[in-house]
């Protein structure tokens, strides 16, 4: 009978299993065997034992990449996750409409990454950009967001939060489970809207914070599109910027630009065991921090 | 025991990665070199040839396929439109399924042959009967790679200098003030055209179109950027150096390039808004086939064109373009051949020419010209010009004049690299980051190992 059974399971997951080993499982082992190599697209792989990866070490660019990417995510996250919070905390307490915002927030969300990277170029241009133009409002000059290498990464960041309409909407579904009494007795004893903020609903949505901490971290790190098109696509064929040379980045010039596909490939696994590292870490460091209703797992 | 779980999981891990190491592709697997006796100016053609990366958007384009087509014989042509994927390229070759054609920029076509990813031409020359006396030496030079001819040449790019009539006049200053024969003219000009009133850039006064015109710049130097034989980077040579500081120090004499890049990133370059009609822009070096869009868009725009000049006053222009090659595995060379030599044939260039002729004078336009790679259709062509009345007329001048002295950078098996470090380095020195010769120093260093790399290769793989 479970014979039978295990056999229908694995009938019924066949059609995926069979597309998970051809198109990632398959993939990734080859990749593992293609950084042993040196590789052109054309011509058969060359065994080079580790050379790829003594190179990485020596590749300045490498460092350079990391640097950039670990320096963007450390900024990128914590303020996608505020404003995803705060947008969350807004539509939560909307009455009238609620669902016309919803979408209005989550629209930004279906624009292509390439748009946003042509975007950012027109928002924040240093001259007629309308980042610039409200700032001037204030009696700001603003930066040469799209040139200069310290605000390259700023830039970024703020043109990310135009996407945070899914993790606004996750947020919300998270803040809409916070059982309406834990606030009701927190109102008799008088607590005010920010310690019930503080003491009710980040504790009770933690496992979605850190869900989304987790998740917008991987995302982060692995940053190509935007910055590519709004720094090295063919919008702008010969001007790049090395500020916004992210890892994902250079692990594309490599194997796509300069058909190095065995130093790309051992990238490509160096980035797997920096991600697999950070988000180690990050769930050793955070998850004392985070309440489960039906206790720690 | 094992389950039936895992030993079905086995199994099924097994037989997926059965099939899908039966999926490797052929790469490696070396083809046959085409022999002359394949190649015949007799022969005829059937079935269907697919063409890479040209997309017959314009007469100039539709009329020549169809002659190709004509002088095929039978077989059809299949265009695969939009500019050349090189990863979709490559993986068609490795995987043995190439088209019969490609068109690539002829800077792309030293890497390809170096990596055994098109065939050389030598055979189909013969065959076919391809006189390349008729191409431009330049042209051809950049698809001539370990002495044998690896692309036929397309068309050709060559820069000129494009001013603003009205800002120069008003600023007392003319053409000859901005168009490279003075560099100490250039940067005082470009201090006199700039307006940034409160500090906000308004009008550039010099574009030195930084960072893809450094090898321009250089080589009005008197510097290469690379040796003749394509092995020996020159990025940090004392004229290269010297050229970067002046090209930079003419953002720098107008608030820097931070601002420029904003003003110009601004503009609507192909639109009636464009820099010069809008009086955003004194004067650039720019490539020819902007006269054309200029004279379609702004008709009335106040410019004055000139040849881009050296510091002793003759013209000089980098000749860039595209070209046709075949890949290595194309089923039938014969037809890539044939097809190639026709698209550039000086009758073939004619009757292209003949037909945007007539479409111009349709519109009641002039009929400015095309710069092709190969000089005779050149000649041809010049004589079918129509005028546009000034400023244009001039600027077609210029642009044929401009032809005529034209220098390029040799094919090399590592063009991509290459070209990343020069322009790293100029980007570094834009940004603010590094000093001219820091950077080509670091660009001089990260070239020069790519090419070495590359060359071993292609010596290894020759060998």
């Amino acid at each position: 009978m479970r014979f039978i059974e295990t056999r229908a399971a694995l009938l019924f997951i066949s059609p995926w299993l069979i597309g998970f080993l051809i198109f990632t499982a398959w993939p990734v082992i080859n990749s593992a065997y293609l950084s042993l190599t040196d590789y052109d697209v054309i011509n058969d792989p060359n065994f080079v034992g580790f050379d790829n990866y003594v190179t990485l070490f020596e590749d300045p660019k490498v460092g350079l990449a990391l640097r950039n990417t670990f320096i963007y995510t450390v900024m990128s996250v914590p303020a996608q996750l505020i404003v995803s919070l705060g947008l969350a905390l807004l539509l939560n307490s909307a009455t009238k409409a609620s669902g016309f915002f919803r979408t209005a927030f989550f629209l930004p969300k279906m624009t292509p990454p390439v748009a946003i990277g042509i975007l950012l170029l027109m928002l924040f241009n240093g001259q007629s950009g309308l980042v610039n133009g409200f700032l001037g409002v204030f009696g700001i000059d603003g930066p040469a967001w799209t040139t200069d290498p310290d605000w390259i990464k700023p830039g970024l960041v703020l043109m990310n939060l135009w996407t945070v309409g899914s993790s606004v909407v996750i947020m919300l579904a998270a803040l809409r489970g916070v059982p309406q009494e834990l606030y009701d007795s927190a109102l008799v004893d008088g607590a005010g809207w920010w310690k019930r903020t503080l003491r009710i609903t980040v504790p009770m949505i933690s496992p979605t914070l850190f869900f989304l901490f987790i998740v917008d971290s991987i995302n982060a790190l692995q940053s190509f599109t935007e910055a590519y098109t709004a720094f090295f696509g063919s919008g702008n064929t010969t001007y790049s910027n090395d500020a916004a040379l992210f890892y994902a980045i250079y692990l594309f010039q490599q194997a796509f630009e300069f058909l190095h596909m065995g130093y790309a490939s051992a990238l490509a696994w160096l980035l797997f065991i920096v991600i697999m590292a950070i988000t180690a870490v990050q769930m050793l460091v955070t998850r004392r921090f985070v309440h489960y209703e039906g206790g720690n797992p | 025991m094992r389950s039936p779980f895992v030993r079905w999981s086995v199994l099924s891990v097994s037989l997926a990665l059965a099939l899908t190491s039966c999926a490797k592709g052929t790469g490696g697997a070396s083809a046959p070199a085409p022999s002359a006796g394949q190649f015949n100016p007799g022969a005829t053609f059937d079935g269907t040839i697919t063409v890479m990366g040209f997309g017959a958007t314009d007469e100039i384009g539709s009329t020549r396929v169809e002659l190709a087509e004509k002088a095929l014989g039978g077989a059809e042509v299949k265009l695969v439109e939009g500019d050349l994927d090189i990863q979709q390229f490559l993986s068609s070759v490795a995987a043995g399924d190439p088209p019969d054609v490609i068109y690539a920029n002829r800077d792309q076509i030293g890497t390809f042959a170096s990596r055994g990813a098109i065939v050389p031409l030598t055979a189909c020359i013969q065959g076919e009967q391809i006189d390349t006396s008729m191409y431009n030496k330049n042209a051809l030079a950049q698809v001539t790679f370990g002495n044998e001819i690896w692309g036929i040449p397309e068309f050709n790019q060559v820069q000129i200098t494009m001013a603003n009539a009205d800002l120069l006049k008003d600023a007392g200053l003319a053409i000859e003030d901005v168009n490279g024969s003075s560099w100490e003219k250039v940067t005082a000009a470009a201090k006199k055209l700039y307006k940034a009133p409160g500090g906000k850039l308004r009008v550039v006064g010099f574009d030195s179109k930084l960072p893809e015109f450094l090898p321009l710049w250089a080589k009005a130097n008197g510097a290469d950027l690379l040796s003749a034989d394509g092995r020996t980077a020159q990025l940090n040579s004392p004229q290269v150096v010297q050229a970067l500081e002046f090209a930079v120090g003419v953002y720098d004499a107008q608030g820097g390039f931070a601002k420029v890049k904003a003003l110009r990133d601004s503009a609507d370059f192909f639109g009636k808004g464009n820099q010069f009609a809008s009086g955003e822009l004194g004067a650039m070096p720019m490539e020819q086939w902007y006269v054309n869009v200029l004279n379609d868009v702004s008709p009335k725009a106040p410019l004055v064109f000139d040849t881009f000049r050296t510091q002793q006053g003759e013209p000089l222009a980098y000749s860039s373009g595209s070209s046709w090659a075949v890949p290595r595995g194309a089923k039938n060379p014969g037809a890539a051949c044939r097809f190639a030599k026709t698209m550039t044939l000086v009758e073939s260039w004619k009757a292209a020419a003949e037909a945007r002729l007539a479409e111009r004078k349709k519109e009641n336009k002039p009929f400015t010209g095309v710069l092709t790679g190969n000089v005779k259709a050149d000649e041809e062509i010049e004589k079918m010009l129509t005028s546009g009345g000034e400023p244009w007329d001039s600027g077609v001048k210029a642009f044929y004049e401009a032809n005529d002295h034209t220098f390029s950078l040799p094919a090399n098996p590592a063009d991509s690299e290459f070209k990343t470090a020069w322009q790293d380095a100029v980007n570094r020195v834009l940004n603010g980051q590094e000093e001219p010769k820091e950077a080509l120093d670091r660009a001089q260093q990260d070239a020069q190992a790519a090419l070495d790399k590359a060359w071993a290769s292609w010596t290894k793989r020759t060998n």
